[in-house]
């Protein structure tokens, strides 16, 4: 047995006990949606055209790319008549790497027909209080020097109470100087869910590429966010189903992306095509790395992985 | 060039003219949002540090450094001078720059000379010198308390906290990156 390969048995044998509790955690996710009648789904991960989105980048593979997210053909099952699907899929974002990020990662998504944003949060909020149960003794999750109370009713704060309630300025002020994601990073997020789960929604319409916009003043996505610790573990919303003005934000991202000098995308015409029989739904996706880190008390994303990036 | 994505703790950077290295990285994106690089930065030339968050679209000019072997000659007023073995060419560095190495500099010692775009901005070091004790309080017969330690002066001028065993005159090894002591060597 040579040095190195020494270490790399005592660093594996080291994450006996996190790969454990992850597959139990997997495992748990599934019974949940199978005793729930979902049907589990699998969608290719290579995908000729990825959904245009202007802050996520796709991994070329070959003339394709590897998704980023099942969004798009889950979408085209439902629109087929598949009207609970799940997915536990591998999703590959470049250049994502930090104490939260991997650029290849563990998502869960679903979709129900029929739900609108509000009663999804609900089922959100279901399974994860049913699948980290026994994570969370007493109902109290210990993450990061904190001991978040998992027992219902969860919190919800609108994106403008967060931003009224934490940040320096105000939400349309931190939009007008493009500065809503380094407030949000820097001093909102660290409140949230410290003491409870708190669900982020009703977000600006004009940061949600997939989701139903809520006419009002000013208009909003049906969109949530779901905090625990601080650290950002699912997003959803109510789907949007209007294939004219899912094509006009694909345009405007694809247009910004272009001026940024970010790699083009073709249309996923195929989607668009399909989104007209697409019933009124819901869906939402959350980081299952990210949800082993809670249950297994891990500060990093590389603990609840066998292999980061650079053990490769 | 750089981009972004190639920012992490160490890398060096050219900013505004100055060299830069990035003390503290991390990175946040939310999921749908930008990716965020936030780092602290150290002017590598007066020390001052400062935070700055780079985004995606940031691209940055590596900062020109080498290091090269020199050996310390002497000093005049506030100059040290180092000197090229090879090419007799002569450098000098203030006493900021040299900071805290002037604690573990003798005479002849061999340095690297750090160098940003040819001009001498600063020096590291071997991890390890040899240095006389110059002062030190005689050992009390009886101390034997294990752990125990006092401070002595050595040749350089600096003060190092040792056993109390060590005595004037004898030869002790540094650590220079801790400023703390390892062993006696015997002369």
């Amino acid at each position: 047995m040579t040095e190195r390969h020494h270490h790399e048995a005592f660093r594996l044998a080291r994450k006996a006990d996190v790969l454990g509790l992850r597959a139990n955690l997997i495992s748990a996710i599934r019974r949940f949606f199978d005793d729930h009648g979902f049907l589990e789904i699998d969608t290719p991960v290579r995908l000729p055209s990825p959904a245009p989105e202007e802050h996520i980048e796709a991994l070329p593979s070959g003339e394709w790319f590897l998704q980023t997210s099942p969004e798009l053909c889950m979408k085209r099952l439902l629109a087929a008549g598949y009207p609970h699907i799940y997915q536990i899929c591998k999703c590959f974002r470049k250049d994502e790497r930090g104490a939260l990020h991997l650029p290849e990662f563990t998502l869960l998504e679903w979709y129900v027909a029929g739900f609108d944003y509000l009663r999804l949060m609900d089922q959100c909020r279901h399974l994860i209080e049913t699948v980290m149960a026994p994570f969370a003794p007493g109902r109290k999750l210990a993450w990061r020097q904190n001991a978040v109370d998992l027992s219902p009713p969860w919190k919800t704060m609108t994106v403008a109470d967060a931003f009224s309630n934490y940040a320096p300025l105000p939400l349309q002020e931190a939009l007008q100087k493009e500065l809503f994601d380094d407030i949000l990073t820097e001093f909102v997020e660290p409140h949230l869910g410290l003491d409870r789960p708190v669900f982020l929604f009703d977000y600006p319409s004009e940061l949600s590429a997939l989701a139903r916009i809520r006419p009002g003043r000013p208009p909003v996505a049906e969109r949530f966010e779901l905090y625990i610790g601080g650290m950002e573990l699912a997003n959803g919303f109510s789907e949007l189903t209007d294939a004219h003005e899912q094509r006009r934000r694909f345009e405007d991202a694809l247009a910004r992306r272009a001026e940024k000098g970010f790699s083009p995308y073709a249309m996923p015409e195929k989607f668009l095509d399909a989104l007209p029989a697409m019933p009124d739904s819901a869906g939402v996706a959350v980081g299952v790395d990210r949800l082993v880190m809670l249950a297994a008390g891990a500060d990093r994303i590389d603990e609840v992985v066998a292999f980061a990036p650079e053990d490769l | 060039m750089y981009t972004a994505s190639d920012l992490r703790k160490g890398l060096r950077l050219k900013i505004d003219g100055d060299p830069y290295v990035i003390t503290e990285f991390n990175f946040v994106k939310p999921g749908k949002g930008q990716a965020l690089y936030r780092t602290k930065l150290k002017n590598m030339i007066n020390g001052n540090q400062f935070e700055r968050t780079f985004r995606s679209v940031d691209v940055f000019e590596p900062a020109d450094l080498r290091e090269k072997k020199m050996q310390f000659l002497y000093k005049e007023g506030d100059k040290f001078c180092f000197m090229d073995n090879e090419t007799y060419e002569q450098v000098y560095l203030t006493e900021e720059q040299v900071d805290d190495a002037v604690n573990y500099m003798t005479d002849n010692i061999e340095v690297e000379i750090l160098l940003f775009e040819d001009r001498p901005i600063g020096l590291s070091l071997p991890n390890f010198v040899e240095l006389v004790v110059t002062e030190a309080e005689p050992w009390a017969k009886g101390d034997t308390v294990s752990g125990a330690t006092k401070p002595v002066k050595v040749q350089t001028g600096a003060t190092v906290l040792v056993p109390t065993f060590v005595s004037e005159g004898e030869k002790i090894r540094i650590d220079t990156r801790t400023g703390e002591y390892l062993t006696r060597v015997k002369s």
